[in-house]
């Protein structure tokens, strides 16, 4: 066999082993999608139902609350940023950390010091190969985030910004995650968490609706202390769950073009090789042709 | 006319339906809420929630905190952790 058939045949087998890979991950990727889709769908309830308990505290009392006040001046603010455990997921980590050194670069013009927690190892790594500072990190369920999980993340978070810019705490809170908009499109997207406004998702009431008068028990305050870090919880394990959907798709989609590349590589090299192997029987008929011709031509000069 | 019921736990919708009574333990007691029950909104004790459907046995949900909300016959139990305990209701 000729050294040139023999390299394009080892082509072959190599991408046709990276193939049963990049095929295996989207199998897994397209099925754990599903799930993710899933729970975004039926986390959905909880979210509407907080949103609208924490909406009817806002119109029937004006208590003013230290989750929802802005504070005067704003010094350090806190930037938590959501991105995926492993990479083969075509540009949707890089995408969303794009969005995030925006915010910082604006952050920063703005004379406000960054302060920034990761959850995924991507984005934890690449802060750690530029020598950045990461405040908190947390690793390891990009792609099937606990609501335990999120609460740990919010706690830590409103312990933050309850605590005084002096002492390690923020002024103000940001979230960078990836919305997950439908199959086809995830948009990163910046929201500002904290302090919250929860002028957001107050329907005005229809004319001949009365909202209903309240009672709090036992008091507003109590209510509003229990009802505001759990709004915060939730907004913040919905960010979870639309990105792992989002990283399961981008993921999924990414493995699909792989494998599809793969299938072309390995066409076009069997045709090489085919060529190859075609060149070489045509170059040892010529031989022998040539020798027998050389043969006959002395046998006759003899 | 009977309540309109919505059990929802963090990750998922535990409970929905129609019914007759609906029995939480709130950080002040327990509470029971029936039909014309004024507008409250009261936060929950970690504990049992029993919902007495209009037909069927009850459903019994144990519940970590959360919230209860009553306007209009309609109420809303919202808790970051519910689990039903194993006797399920007419599904």
């Amino acid at each position: 066999m000729g050294a040139q058939l023999r390299i394009y045949r080892q082509r072959i087998r190599s991408v046709q082993a990276t193939k049963k890979i990049t095929r295996a991950f989207e199998l897994i990727a397209s099925s754990q999608m599903v799930r993710a889709q899933q729970r975004v769908v039926s986390s959905a309830p909880y979210t509407t139902l907080l949103t609208r308990a924490v909406s009817a505290l806002a119109t029937h009392s004006h208590e003013n609350h230290p989750l929802t006040t802005e504070k005067g001046e704003i010094t350090r603010s806190a930037v938590l940023l959501v991105t995926s455990d492993r990479g083969l997921a075509g540009a949707y980590s890089s995408n969303v950390i794009k969005e995030s050194e925006r915010l910082v670069e604006l952050l920063r013009q703005q004379g406000r010091e960054p302060v920034v927690y990761i959850t995924g190892r991507k984005g934890v790594a690449f802060y750690r190969y530029r020598r950045r500072e990461i405040e908190r990190e947390w690793t390891g369920f990009s792609d099937a985030p606990t609501f335990e999980t999120a609460q740990d993340i919010a706690r830590t978070l409103i312990d933050a910004f309850l605590a005084d810019p002096a002492d390690g705490g923020v002024d103000e809170i940001h979230v960078v995650s990836t919305r997950f908009v439908n199959m086809v499109s995830q948009v990163p997207e910046v929201v500002r968490m904290l302090p919250l406004e929860v002028v957001e998702g107050v329907e005005a009431p229809a004319p001949h609706e009365v909202l209903p008068l309240y009672e709090f028990e036992p008091s507003v305050q109590v209510v509003l202390d229990a009802l505001l870090p759990a709004y915060v919880e939730s907004k913040i394990f919905n960010a979870l769950l639309q990105s792992a959907a989002s990283e399961l798709v981008s993921r999924q989609r990414a493995m699909k073009s792989a494998t599809d590349n793969a299938e072309e590589l390995i066409r076009r090299y069997t045709r090489l090789a085919n060529t190859a192997r075609q060149a070489e029987i045509t170059q040892e008929i010529s031989e022998i042709v040539g020798g027998a011709n050389a043969l006959a031509a002395s046998g006759a000069r003899a | 006319m009977p309540l309109l019921v919505d059990v929802v736990a963090a990750d998922h919708l535990v409970w929905s339906g129609e019914a007759a009574m609906v029995v939480a333990r709130t950080v002040d007691g327990e509470v029971g809420i029936l039909p014309g029950h004024t507008p409250v909104l009261s936060l929950l004790a970690p504990g049992d929630l029993r919902v007495e459907p209009l037909d069927g046995d009850p459903v019994v949900a144990t519940l970590t905190g959360g919230f209860l909300s009553v306007d209009h016959d309609r109420v809303t139990v919202v808790s970051s952790t519910a689990e039903v305990a194993p006797e399920p209701a007419d599904l």
